[in-house]
């Protein structure tokens, strides 16, 4: 479980999140709202990369501060150009497991029983700057499931991919265990969703099942003067 | 030669340990330039031609890992015709492509994993752990950023082009400079989110 307590995010002069406190408990969560609202920082505070300028994020009691915390949550960057830090694709799979403690064949097995799981042992050998786009997403994705966190927050996952990838992306979300939290423009995404948060301006506007406020974004963004 | 890819294999100079191939490399440059001369340089050349064949690079790949220095090598060709003879000049660019080539070796038959875990596990013995991974970690970031960085500066030529700028190289270095760097601070990020198991990396 996730606990947001008060959280307020202020860069300099521009408050990005104001006093937002929420439990998240749902298996599937998502995250909306327009561009510039504040759900990437929201993002960001589950597992640590952005720190609250005042309140606090616990993750299963633990705050984000803590390795602890940082080990439950894994993050899918937007732009998986970004993430895929390696060369290879198996080397960069092996990458987050690296100071984990396990043996050098441990971590091949590791890396080798999640490919094989999405059916992606071809991609083994090739060079990540090679792959296509929804290679990369992919492959990003599974750095991050190679890790076994309980908890996957993904940023705009679906953002810059065609529609054949980003329905292999969304079949292959449907199959995972862990407590998922979303943060996408992708409305047909968000909802299957267990719970819809919707972000504006920094603050909480909606926070219910998906229908109801996927609804009521729909027709305050329709009502929005262009 | 930084850019040069991994290629699959078993042959001896694929399992030989990295840290060996290093050290060869670095004695194989010395040795060019204390014993200067066409022996030497045909010796090493006959060398790295026989490492090529028993890794099983094919040719098209030794070319393509000595094809982005081929401007360098021209440029200090024409340098060296001014400051010396043909010959000087020839023998300084083959000097310099023997060179090239036995790094490409290391880097084609060498994962970058590899070569990375051993470079760290060296610094280990002189530098504190913290800085041997630092260093270590931005060897591999290079070899992972070089095609990205080069992928980034044709994205905005293209864009530019296409905005009909011409080749005015402050708009292009300008943007490929602004957007690596910004790239650069999410690929901080990203390897922060990937390290939960060793917050010395923050």
């Amino acid at each position: 479980m996730i606990r947001l307590d008060g959280v307020t995010v202020r860069k300099g002069d521009t408050l990005i999140l104001d006093s937002v406190s929420l439990e998240l408990t749902e298996r599937r969560i998502g995250i909306i709202g327009p561009n510039g609202s504040g759900k990437s920082t929201f993002a960001r505070l589950l597992n640590g990369l952005e720190k609250p300028t005042t309140g606090t994020v616990h993750v299963d009691g633990a705050p984000t501060d803590r390795v602890s915390a940082l080990g439950k949550v894994g993050f899918v960057f937007q732009n998986p150009d970004n993430q895929i830090v390696m060369p290879l694709v198996d080397e960069d799979l092996a990458f987050g497991l690296r100071k984990s403690g396990l043996s050098k064949s441990e971590i091949g097995e590791r890396v080798q029983r999640h490919l094989e799981r999405f059916d992606l042992t071809h991609l083994n050998e090739r060079r990540t700057h090679e792959l296509s786009g929804g290679e990369k997403q992919l492959i990003a994705l599974i750095g991050v499931l190679v890790m076994e966190p309980a908890i996957i927050v993904l940023d705009e996952p679906t953002t810059l991919l065609d529609l054949r990838n980003r329905r292999i992306l969304v079949s292959l979300l449907d199959r995972l265990d862990q407590t998922l939290i979303v943060v996408s423009h992708d409305l047909e995404l968000m909802a299957p969703m267990d719970r819809l948060i919707w972000i504006d301006e920094g603050r909480i506007r909606g926070d219910g099942n998906a229908g109801d406020i996927v609804r009521g974004y729909r027709e305050a963004t329709a009502a929005e003067p262009c | 030669m930084l850019t040069s890819d991994y290629v699959p294999g078993d042959s001896v100079v694929h399992r030989a340990r990295p840290l060996i191939k290093v050290g060869l490399l670095f004695l194989v440059c010395t040795w060019l330039f204390v014993r200067e001369g066409w022996l030497s340089l045909a010796a090493a050349g006959l060398v790295l031609v026989a490492f090529f064949a028993i890794a099983r690079i094919p040719p098209k790949i030794v070319v393509a890992a000595i094809r982005p220095a081929l401007w360098v090598l021209g440029l200090v060709f024409v340098a060296q015709l001014f400051l010396a003879d043909w010959r000087f000049a020839g023998f300084v660019v083959l000097r310099f492509a023997v060179m090239i080539l036995a790094a490409s070796l290391l880097t084609l038959t060498t994962r970058t994993s590899d070569l990375v875990e051993a470079i760290e596990r060296a610094l280990g013995r002189i530098l504190p752990a913290r800085s041997a991974e630092a260093i270590s970690l931005a060897l591999s970031l290079c070899m992972r950023f070089i095609p990205r960085v080069r992928d980034i500066f044709e994205e905005v030529k293209n864009a530019q082009r296409a905005r009909g700028l011409g080749t005015s190289w402050r708009a292009l270095v300008t943007p490929t400079i602004v957007r690596a760097l910004k790239s650069a601070d999410e690929i901080a990020r990203a390897i922060v989110a990937r390290s939960p198991d060793g917050p010395h990396v923050r």
